[in-house]
């Protein structure tokens, strides 16, 4: 079943995989297996991935989600990619490494990977507020409906929630009417002339 | 005092809404131990060794008498009766059942009041001196400041998951009554060259495992960029801070690998990117929040003598249990909650009451709370002070030992906290039972006693005059004595004397360190400074010279 996710407030289903799901799913195929005719998902997986190479039609090729490592040493292989291409950051990764390359990505996802862990927050507002990313930026990995309202205000606009949170996760944006902080072009003052 | 406007009401009764939601979805089972653990601690509460423990926060200390009545309130109805003023200014309850905690959470909304960040890896509540705005001494009142960062870290999206927890003190004033030298960040009002006032910046500061004193990271700042440079520093923290070890996660540690130098360019190549961004704080800011902080309608009183010709009890209460204050006629006025046979920072609900209405008649509604652990009236009329002490006496709250051995700092220890190895309570209770001669405890003077029952330093030990830290041998707990820590505008960590002590015989200890004391001070020198003149050795030598009678 494809995943499905919070965007823009509304429930969808991802248009866009994981190079590294992809590349599992290839290595799990039997020798051959890849370039067998059928329709098996390692057949799919070899299309997405070679999607660079080939002149097929952009739009039937799906959206991929590069490791931040992968797109910095292989930054000319993912970016004549046919398809759409986006990044993957873990924690440590640095925003600013990525640079002007922002403007050609659709998508920045930040990985959470657990509870306690909140780097992620200031990737997300280094990327909206210093670098102009208009993008998709998504949470991922341990995303939970308590952390949305606050990834939302850092700037992210889809969250891969648990399936079992997905459909009331929407209503956590208004968990709080108004807030302290300026956001990334409104300023305090501004702000204090609505009090 | 700040007073919430809509939006700061709307704030607080959308987190007790969120609260309640996520503590039903708790006892539902669909959130785990672990995923309410990250929830409820964004919101003060604790499960400790007995029950859980919900931390309120107290903004800079400062309660109005409302408040504080609400505060016994809940001491009676959610609770057993009493609370405990804790080193940051804040209040804890030992004993309140989970289920009952959003109900606490919205009685606590109906005076402006919450638990919000005052547990978890976040800013927490904002600390700062005690006499802010009564002291003849302070180059500005802090408290507008205090409020201006407050409501910058509440709720701020970008720090709520950081490495470790991070705490703030503001002091106005050339003396640090906050002991900002130990906190992650100090903010000090200091005035530059020009005349103009700013702040001095410190990070890296701290107590607990790895006890460190902050250092300046930036001497004069420009007061309209307060809050971007905090902004700065809190997220070159939240990326550079380690996460691989709690014990090392705290911003110290982080200042310390770097070195002050580095540390200060990251930060300030970080602040230039956005020191003149939306978080620049507008003269107009400034002035609202200085409006919440106006002096109260002062008499024009002349300055009297009110112990002269009253009974020793009341002259030595007067000594000791009150200060100096800007205005002529006026007294600042410690409420002691280090009576010999209570917890040193407890208050019970009937207390609570008493205080709000004492405040009320009066000190002008205000009450505030001291990182001490004791209360404080103010602004007193000297004309008043007599009436006030009887009260205070009849109900226990005017033992006269602020700023004395029996002053002691203490945190809950191993009786309430699941962190703690041994118990400290008890220990000064041994303290207390053996000082019970007062002609002896002010002989000695100014002298702060600090106890932690253990490393994590919630009683402040390592700046303790006199610091002494519970430790846990083969299940037996033992407590190791430190000398020569301060927490002023002086700090200094103390250093350990020798081999940790029976519990039994934690007096005694002490007792020969004081006896050294009294036999090489010279003048009116207090047992810090001959510390510091002597060193440990004679201290130590004293106390291991033979063994302590059991």
């Amino acid at each position: 079943m494809p995943r499905r996710l919070l965007r823009d407030g509304q429930v969808v289903e991802d248009d866009w995989q994981y190079l590294t799901e992809l590349e599992a799913t290839s290595a799990s195929t039997p020798a051959g297996g890849a370039t067998a005719i059928g329709s098996s998902a390692a057949t799919e997986s070899a299309q997405v991935l070679a999607a660079g190479d080939t002149n097929i039609d952009s739009s039937a090729v799906p959206a991929l989600i590069v490791p931040f490592e992968r797109w910095l040493t292989e930054r000319d292989r993912w970016s004549s990619r046919a398809g759409r291409v986006g990044v993957v950051l873990q924690p440590a990764d640095k925003v600013e490494q990525l640079g002007r390359d922002i403007a050609r990505l659709a998508l920045v996802a930040a990985a959470f990977p657990g509870p306690t862990d909140g780097r992620g927050y200031t990737q997300g507002r280094l990327l909206r507020e210093r670098y102009g990313f208009t993008g998709e930026l998504r949470a991922a990995g341990y995303v939970r409906r308590d952390q949305v309202f606050f990834l939302a205000r850092c700037g992210f606009n889809s969250f891969e929630l648990p399936e079992d949170q997905l459909a009331t996760a929407a209503t956590a944006f208004s968990t709080f009417s108004a807030e302290y902080q300026p956001s990334n072009d409104e300023g305090l003052r501004q702000k204090l002339q609505r009090r | 005092m700040y007073r919430y406007d809509a939006m700061d009401k709307q704030l607080v009764d959308e987190r007790v809404a969120e609260f309640r939601d996520q503590t039903r979805r708790f006892l539902a089972g669909e959130l785990s131990d672990d995923e309410f653990k990250h929830l409820r601690l964004r919101n003060g509460l604790y499960i400790q060794t007995h029950a859980p423990m919900l931390r309120v926060a107290i903004p800079y200390g400062l309660l109005s008498s409302a408040q504080l009545r609400m505060l016994g309130s809940i001491a009676r109805r959610y609770d057993r009766g009493y609370g405990h003023f804790t080193t940051r200014q804040n209040i804890q309850y030992n004993w309140p059942k989970l289920e009952t905690v959003p109900d606490i959470l919205a009685d606590l909304a109906t005076v402006e009041m919450h638990a919000i960040q005052t547990s978890g890896n976040c800013i927490r509540n904002t600390t700062s001196d005690h006499l802010a705005g009564v002291t003849p001494h302070e180059l500005e009142d802090p408290r507008p400041w205090c409020e201006i960062i407050r409501q910058w870290s509440t709720f701020h999206p970008e720090f709520t998951y950081l490495p470790r927890k991070f705490k703030i003190a503001v002091t106005g004033a050339p003396q640090d009554r906050a002991a900002s030298l130990v906190h992650d960040v100090g903010v000090h009002i200091v005035k530059n060259a020009a005349g103009e006032l700013g702040f001095e910046i410190l990070a890296g500061g701290g107590l607990g495992r790895t006890p460190i004193i902050g250092q300046v990271v930036r001497d004069f700042l420009p007061r309209e960029h307060l809050l971007s440079y905090l902004e700065a520093v809190l997220r070159v923290y939240n990326l550079e801070g380690r996460r691989d070890n709690l014990t090392k996660a705290r911003i110290k540690i982080l200042v310390r690998s770097l070195g002050i130098g580095e540390f200060k360019r990251r930060v300030e190549a970080e602040w230039e990117l956005i020191r003149d961004g939306g978080l620049r704080v507008e003269e107009a800011e400034v002035a609202r929040m200085r409006g919440f902080f106006n002096p109260p309608p002062y008499k024009t009183l002349p300055n009297t003598e009110p112990a002269t010709g009253k009974e020793a009890a009341f002259r030595a209460w007067y000594r000791y249990n009150t200060a100096e204050h800007k205005v002529p006629g006026y007294r600042v006025v410690y409420i002691s909650l280090k009576k010999a046979d209570v917890a040193p920072g407890d208050a019970t609900d009937a207390q609570m009451e008493l205080i709000a209405d004492l405040a009320d008649r009066y000190s002008f509604g205000e009450v505030r709370v001291t990182h001490t652990q004791n209360l404080l009236l103010a602004d007193v009329e000297q004309a008043s002070a007599y009436a006030l002490w009887q009260t205070l006496d009849a109900h226990g709250l005017a033992t006269p030992n602020i700023g004395t051995l029996t002053d002691m700092i203490c945190c809950p220890g191993l009786d309430f906290c699941s962190l703690a190895n041994a118990s400290s309570i008890d220990v000064a209770k041994l303290i207390n039972d053996r000082f019970d001669d007062y002609d002896y405890v002010y002989d000695l003077g100014e002298l702060e006693v600090k106890m932690s029952g253990c490393m994590n330093a919630c009683g402040h030990h390592h700046v303790g005059h006199i610091g002494i830290l519970g430790v846990d041998k083969g299940g037996e707990a033992w407590y190791q004595i430190t000398i020569g820590g301060a927490a002023g505008a002086d700090a200094s960590l103390g250093t350990v004397i020798g081999p940790s002590v029976r519990k039994a015989d934690v007096p005694e200890t002490i007792a020969r360190l004081l006896a050294v004391y009294v036999e090489h001070r010279q003048d009116d020198e207090r047992f810090l400074d001959t510390v510091r003149r002597l060193g440990v050795k004679p201290f130590k030598e004293r106390v291991y010279a033979t063994p302590i009678a059991a």
